[in-house]
């Protein structure tokens, strides 16, 4: 069924009543070409990227709960290509451009809303690690422009300017980026994998990764084994513990990030704002709550919820970049698993194990690569070649000390997070 | 959370720095044990041994066991000097 | 409309009060929302869709409909629930989301499209060309949506943070709450007992019953004054716990009366045990226009009766399947409301003076506002009556949000239809009474006593018991009431205005897991976060799918409870709070000196000291460069981080955390070192002073003098605790300043008690010395090239030799310089900074692989060696200077071939400081580029295509000055 306006009105004049399902609930086959273990934002593309670019529709999408039940339905809804390391840079431009033509690909409004990111800057030193990554956008053809004090005053005359703890020099804008509706982004990729004849199967744990003579077979889950030529783990929260069911330890430690949500308001951001100096990012949702995060809580957890200091301090970050959200009041708030890698950076790329296939370690920029991501491990999957976009996202770049890409330059290990 | 650092008593997560999980450092030369201690880890979720760094307290680098899902506090111990 | 007598209200204190522009009058002890309802107001809100006007549903802090915008100008507050605004004279309130106005709103047109506009309607639509979303759909839609508005500007915020600590945190001051916070304070436990209401007691305020011989709240008010008499317990009226946290750390915002000094402060409580005693929450059942103002809550209906006088209404309607559709009839009855119809779902027989409708339903409610409702009796009769009010009772929700914080889920109990608290949810918590599922006032004071008793041994305490007061334990005798059948839009999330078609339509498009469901549906999202329709939202889920209520799935709810003000969360934070403010000795003359401060860190240093006529910042630095390099400049380098380290082992400590050796340094003498992390990349650079056999002085940069401590004993302590060393920072302890130039040594001498001989004082020697007979450490290090020292005192004496030596500087012709200086000196000599000591480079990439022993092991040593950190492909140190036309250099511009074409591809490297030399008459600059020691000489092309500047580069040695390093011994 494709949705138009016109559908809805058909619909809405006769009760509502044709609406059917957005994907498939089928139950497993006994063998597939590809499973991908994980239906979240990042499988569920893979399955439409493996459809839609290279034909191939005997897959299965296992998820142990309900789809985009995991980082990609618990996010700020961040979409901005404003990378500055090679191997990043050009896969998070190839990803925007993704973005930018979802709606049309998949038929559903996925709400992708390009109002401009605008990274703030509180120093000589910070202006210009900001030019530099700025530089690199354009060298990568993507776009950004640097915004003098008085440039940034006029176009965001809510921050405090002048009086917070770090006055506000400039900021990097950059017009293409923005924000998204996030759940309607892994049931959109649901419902165009769905279509084109992938297997969606819900409330389907893996339980096992079957080898025979150094390769996979299959996997056994919960409802039951399946076969398949190839598998890949696309877990974000949970790679290690899946990979463990293949024997492998990932270089990967998982941590709690949480964000917050307001009650509605009428519209007062209208971009998205980022204040590194104090681990703040804002936007403002299309239903009128301010959405916003910080950093980690900076301890592994699985529990999906942080402690009271991390949010203290993002709080006040807001408050002394923007002390007119203080009336606004914090309605919900939520954490999500980060898978962490020591430098930041992701992993797209083949297991030590035949036939098995990574895809992990997002950090806490996994929503935005998610066309990205699964398009690159698509073509990985099917052609067992890099994309051209994910050369870099090499599992053993840690043991060689090869492409190493720390963007934020804290360090390739883990306890310097 | 809180912590009961054995020197100061129970105090706020604030106060403390996690410092990453409980490994033995190789000796020698770069090889798969190096990476091993840098970069691969157990993540397990469930019982996890980790160093944590009271900060803004003592200073003492502590060894911890925690439940990753539950945030439950096992123990608590000084680095054996 | 105000009754003549009861109530909890002062009579005698009339409180004046504006809604939307027209004043009226209340009394001390309303909340707005009684005000509203005694003034006679029904519409007071429109919902957030299909803007349908909405009147008070309830008598608490799960209004869903009830929000108003207070006050006016900077300091409006949006989004506030009338039924918890308490009211005071001068309030000033006003409709919202309401255009003209809250009676005729332009935007109810989205109700008449509303079949048009259901779940999930906007995934399907609004698709276009490029851009078109952003620039029409989008600002129609954000125009439409949100509830109320922000004043855009900086109010008065007066929001405070603090901690409290207690043996027992009891959560609700109702029955349960009391006896629980009685029975552990007599037996001597420290308790803390919070309720979000003004007015502690809980139903207790709400409801005519006894208890102990005498009203209710009468009862209540006995207890909680006895309770604040004694010394170990605190009572703190509203105070809304929020949020359940690790290790018994609680959130709680605490409201401050109207008028305090502080409107809130946010707590952080922890305690050792807590009781939750947060009672029930009245749902509504799913009936056609359920959501017209003069629908209430039956239990909201005896609040606003009995505890503030007003009846809501003058002819009512009850409906429900329990006991107390009776007991809310017979108190509109006392109360002097014409009673409509009483109807009972379930076969009742009694009330014999009463229009009992037994066994009938309430099908539909008629009118904008309520003027009556279509009753359906058991045999299929329809009867319609006429009222303004129809009290509604579904059931009780137990009030168990805060179990969930910690991940409980809770678990459906038939015979109380409704969820309760999984065990164990919360360690150290006991969910008890109403919030367990015991809906009578006499269980919930014994399940209260019991809980405290139980809290207060597992504390070693024990103590009399109190007695329990006799109140009423009859059951309500409820039977479960979802939906009623029939036709017409039925809404389960009233602010949402999500119906349970919706919830239908979603179960449909396969959104049938109840997260998919509250996601597509928006159900639960409003402000209430589905207090009011989420178990309800799951009944019709689960008949939607065919499935039972446990078998679809649970409620689950995260912090925090009730919103909180990010101003409260935030206190502190606003203007300089965010963050420590860290100051030089010298500070105070900085600032006398007119110098622009810039942050360092957290540390504020002088960017220039302008003198009369200079007019840019770069005339007065150039003449700082000048005097430096001339004569001898002042800086106060206090910020750089300083670490004591002590001990038998410190030397050998000391070669394990930097790459070169230390235990060789003989005392008196300094040596610059190099710190990695275990990553092998460069974490930071220093000196290293050895001022005694067993005593260093390290000196860190001022921006990771943290990192190097946290890994200093991380190294000294886990790694190497075979080693006897401590260390402690003596960053704050000493101030340290900086004497460089040509005239350094002289201008020293002035000042020293003993002054330094001819010959003495080599280049990289250390030592004690006294000024003022005060003991100083002199060190001679150059971070400018120049022959220099650094000499520290203790931090109360460095504003005063600051000042000093600043003084007899200037007669030599000098003074002091600032952090643009200090830049340009450095640059000039290549030295670095956290420009090239960005966390990615490696010792290789900077040119001091020599640094790194490799007679040793230290932190780094192993991944330093991986082949892919000794790629001669890396970035690595140059010195570029412009050779082109355009003169001036940049810092974070890219550096291509000349020709080639400037994308990524093609990117030889990036420039990491740039400066000009008023010494060299040009710009100089650092830069990181690929094989760059090898390419001295070439020539290549720097873009910064932000600024708009392109000039071509030489490549050439990064010490642009003195590179024979003549200057620093001499």
């Amino acid at each position: 069924m494709r949705f138009n306006a016109l559908r809805i009105l058909r619909e809405g004049l006769t009760g509502n009543k044709g609406w059917g399902p957005h994907w498939r609930d089928p139950e497993p086959k006994p063998a597939y070409d590809i499973v991908i273990i994980g239906g979240g934002g990042h499988g569920l593309a893979t399955a439409f990227y493996l459809a839609q670019q290279h034909g191939i529709t005997n897959v299965a999408v296992l998820e142990k709960g309900y789809i985009g039940g995991g980082n990609v339905g618990r996010n700020t809804t961040i979409v901005r290509a404003n990378y500055f390391l090679p191997g990043n840079s050009e896969f998070y431009s190839h990803s925007l451009k993704l973005w930018e033509r979802m709606e049309d690909d998949l038929n559903y409004n996925v709400m992708h809303s390009q109002r401009g990111i605008i990274n703030l800057f509180h120093s000589d030193g910070q202006r210009d690690a900001a030019v530099r990554r700025g530089n690199a956008m354009i060298n990568q053809g993507d776009d950004a422009i640097l915004l003098g004090r008085e440039e940034l005053r006029k176009m965001l005359p809510y921050l405090d300017h002048d009086n917070g703890r770090f006055p506000i020099h400039g900021g990097l804008y950059h017009p293409r980026g923005g924000t998204a509706r996030h759940d309607a982004v892994a049931w959109g990729f649901a419902r165009g994998a769905s279509d084109r004849g992938v297997d969606i199967i819900q409330n389907c744990e893996v339980t096992g990764i079957d080898r025979e003579g150094g390769r996979v077979t299959g996997v056994q889950t919960t409802r039951g084994a399946i076969r398949a030529r190839k598998v890949a783990i696309v877990t974000a929260g949970r790679s290690g513990q899946v990979a463990a069911l293949a024997g492998l330890r990932l270089p990967i430690e998982s941590h709690i990030l949480q964000a917050f949500v307001t009650e509605g308001l009428k519209p007062v951001i209208d971009n998205v704002v980022t204040f590194g100096m104090g681990h703040f990012y804002i936007s403002q949702s299309d239903k009128g709550g301010l959405v916003f995060g910080g950093d980690l809580d900076f301890y592994p957890s699985y529990a999906q919820r942080g402690n009271l200091p991390t949010v203290e301090h993002v709080m006040e970050a807001g408050m002394t970049l923007m002390p007119m959200i203080g009336r606004a009041k914090m309605l919900r708030s939520w954490g999500g698993i980060m898978d962490m890698t020591p430098d930041g950076s992701p992993i797209i790329d083949r297991a030590p194990i035949e036939g098995l296939y990574l895809d992990c370690g997002w950090c806490y920029g996994g929503f935005k690569a998610v066309p990205g991501s699964g398009f690159a491990l698509a073509h990985l999957l099917a052609t067992d070649r890099y994309h051209d976009s994910a050369t870099g996202f090499r599992l053993d770049r840690f043991l060689t000390g090869r492409g190493i890409m720390d963007e934020e330059g804290k360090g390739a290990q883990h306890n310097l997070h | 959370m809180r912590l009961t650092c054995p020197h100061c008593g129970a105090r706020d997560l604030r106060e403390f720095t996690y410092g990453g999980a409980v490994l033995d450092r190789p000796e020698g030369d770069w090889g798969p044990e190096w990476d091993a201690f840098i970069h691969l880890r157990d993540n397990p979720a469930g019982l996890s041994r980790e160093w944590w760094y009271h900060e803004k307290g003592c200073s003492a680098w502590l060894v911890v066991e925690r439940d990753t899902r539950t945030h439950e506090v096992v123990a608590v111990a000084e680095v054996s000097r | 409309m105000r009754l003549a007598k009861g109530g909890l209200i002062d009579r005698d204190r009339q409180l004046g009060f504006r809604f939307d522009g027209h004043g009226y009058t209340g009394m001390e002890g309303d909340t707005l929302a009684s005000a509203l309802l005694a003034n006679g107001l029904r519409t007071v809100a429109r919902s957030f869709k299909y803007h349908r006007p909405r009147g008070i549903l309830t008598a608490g802090s799960e209004e869903p409909n009830a929000l108003v915008t207070l006050g006016r100008g900077a300091g409006q507050e949006p989004n506030a629930r009338a039924t918890t605004v308490e009211l005071h004279q001068g309030l000033d309130a006003r409709s919202q989301n309401a255009w003209p106005s809250v009676g005729f709103d332009v935007m109810e047109v989205n109700d008449w499209l509303s079949p048009f506009l259901g779940a999930g309607f906007y995934y399907k639509t609004f698709m276009g060309p490029a851009r078109i979303w952003e620039r029409v759909f989008e600002p129609v839609i954000r125009r439409a949506a949100g509830l109320g508005q922000l004043s855009k500007e900086v109010a008065d915020l007066r929001f405070d943070k603090a901690f409290a600590f207690c043996d027992l945190l009891v959560i609700g001051a109702g029955p349960t709450g009391l006896m629980a916070a009685w029975t552990a304070a007599e037996a001597g436990a420290d308790v803390i007992l919070a309720d979000e209401d003004f007015l502690p007691g809980g139903r207790l305020n709400a409801e005519r019953a006894g208890v102990g011989g005498q009203s209710g709240a009468g009862w209540a008010a006995d207890i909680a004054a006895r309770l604040s008499a004694m010394p170990n317990v605190r009572v703190m009226t509203r105070t809304t716990v929020t949020g359940v946290y690790d290790q018994g750390t609680f959130g709680a915002l605490q409201r401050h009366a109207p008028g305090a000094r502080m409107q809130e402060t946010f707590w952080r409580i922890v305690a050792k045990r807590s009781v939750l005693a947060a009672g029930a929450t009245e749902r509504p059942v799913a009936l056609a226009n359920n959501d017209r103002p003069g629908v209430m809550m039956a239990g909201a209906v005896r609040s606003y009766l009995n505890r503030f006088a007003v009846a809501p209404g003058k002819t009512a309607v009850v409906f429900g399947a329990s006991d107390e559709v009776m007991r809310t009839a017979a108190d509109l009855r006392d109360a002097g409301v014409h009673l409509a119809a009483v109807v009972d779902a379930r076969p009742v027989t009694g009330g014999q003076d009463m229009p009992l409708r037994s066994g009938a339903v309430v099908e539909r409610v008629l009118g904008r506002e309520v003027e009556g409702v279509v009753i359906r009796h058991a045999d299929g009769r329809e009867e319609r009556v006429q009222a303004d009010l129809l009290a509604l009772s579904g059931g009780w929700n137990p009030t168990l949000h805060l179990t969930c914080h910690l991940n409980g889920r809770p678990v459906w109990r038939d015979d109380v239809a409704a969820f309760v608290p999984a065990p164990e949810a919360v360690p150290g918590m006991t969910a008890t009474g109403a919030c367990n599922g015991d809906l009578t006032t006499a269980a919930c004071l014994a399940a209260g006593r019991a809980a405290g008793q139980a809290a207060a041994e597992s504390l070693g305490l024990t103590g009399a018991l109190p007695d329990l007061p006799e109140a009423d334990g009859a059951d309500a005798g409820a039977m479960p009431l979802w939906v009623v059948p029939g036709k017409g839009r039925k809404w389960v999330d009233f602010q949402n205005d999500v119906t349970v078609k919706d919830i239908a339509q979603a179960a449909r498009e396969n959104f049938r897991s109840v997260e998919h469901m509250k996601r597509y549906t928006t159900q639960g999202m409003a402000t209430d976060q589905g207090r009011m329709g989420n178990v309800t939202a799951l009944s019709v889920l689960a008949d939607a799918t065919g499935r039972s209520i446990p078998g679809t799935g649970t409620t689950t709810f995260r912090p925090p409870f009730a919103p909180i003000h990010i101003a409260a969360l935030g206190a502190g934070g606003q203007g300089k709070g965010f963050a420590p403010e860290r100051f030089t000795a010298s500070h105070a003359v900085t600032l006398s000196m007119g110098a622009p401060l810039i942050e360092a860190g957290l540390w504020y240093r002088p960017s220039y000291y302008p003198r009369a006529g200079e007019t840019t910042w770069r005339q007065s630095c150039d003449r700082e460069v000048g005097m430096v390099r001339t004569r001898v400049g002042v800086c106060d380098v206090s910020t750089l981080g300083k670490i004591d380290v002590q001990g038998p082992d410190a030397a050998a400590f000391l070669d394990f955390v930097y790459t070169n050796t230390m235990s060789t340094l003989p005392v008196g003498k300094v040596r610059y070192g190099l710190m990695l992390r275990e990553d092998g990349h460069v974490m930071d650079d220093g000196t290293c002073a050895r001022i005694g056999e067993t005593q260093f002085v390290v000196t860190t940069t001022t921006a990771a003098a943290g990192l190097v401590m946290k890994q200093m004993e991380f190294a000294a302590q886990v790694l190497r605790p075979d080693l006897d060393v401590r260390m402690i920072s003596v960053t704050e302890q000493w101030a340290q300043t900086a004497v460089a130039g040509p005239e350094a040594r002289a201008l020293l001498n002035e000042v020293l008690d003993e002054p330094m001989a001819d010959g003495a004082w080599p280049f990289m020697s250390c030592g004690a010395v006294s000024v003022g007979g005060i003991p100083a450490r002199l060190f001679r290090i150059s971070f400018s090239g120049e022959h220099a020292y650094e000499i520290a005192v203790p931090a109360r004496y460095g504003e005063s030799l600051f000042r000093q030596l600043v003084a007899k500087a200037e007669a030599r012709g000098g003074g002091a310089y600032g952090m643009e200086a200090l830049n340009v000196l450095r640059v000039e000599k290549g030295l670095l900074t956290h420009a090239e000591l960005d966390g990615r480079t490696t010792a290789y990439d900077l040119n001091l692989q020599g640094m790194m022993s490799k007679k040793k092991d230290f932190v780094g040593r192993a991944a330093a060696q991986r082949d892919g950190l000794l790629d001669p492909d890396r970035p690595r140190l140059v010195g570029i200077r412009p050779v082109g036309a355009v003169k001036q250099l940049t810092a974070g511009a890219f550096l291509f071939e000349p020709d080639a074409e400037k994308t990524r591809p093609n990117a030889q490297g990036t420039v990491s400081s740039v400066a000009y030399s008023p010494t060299l008459g040009h710009f100089v600059g650092l830069a990181l580029l690929k094989e760059g020691p090898e390419r001295h000489g070439d020539t290549v092309r720097m873009v910064d295509h932000l600024r708009g500047i392109e000039t071509l580069c030489e490549v050439c040695d990064p010490v642009f000055f003195d590179p024979e390093g003549g200057r620093v011994r001499g």
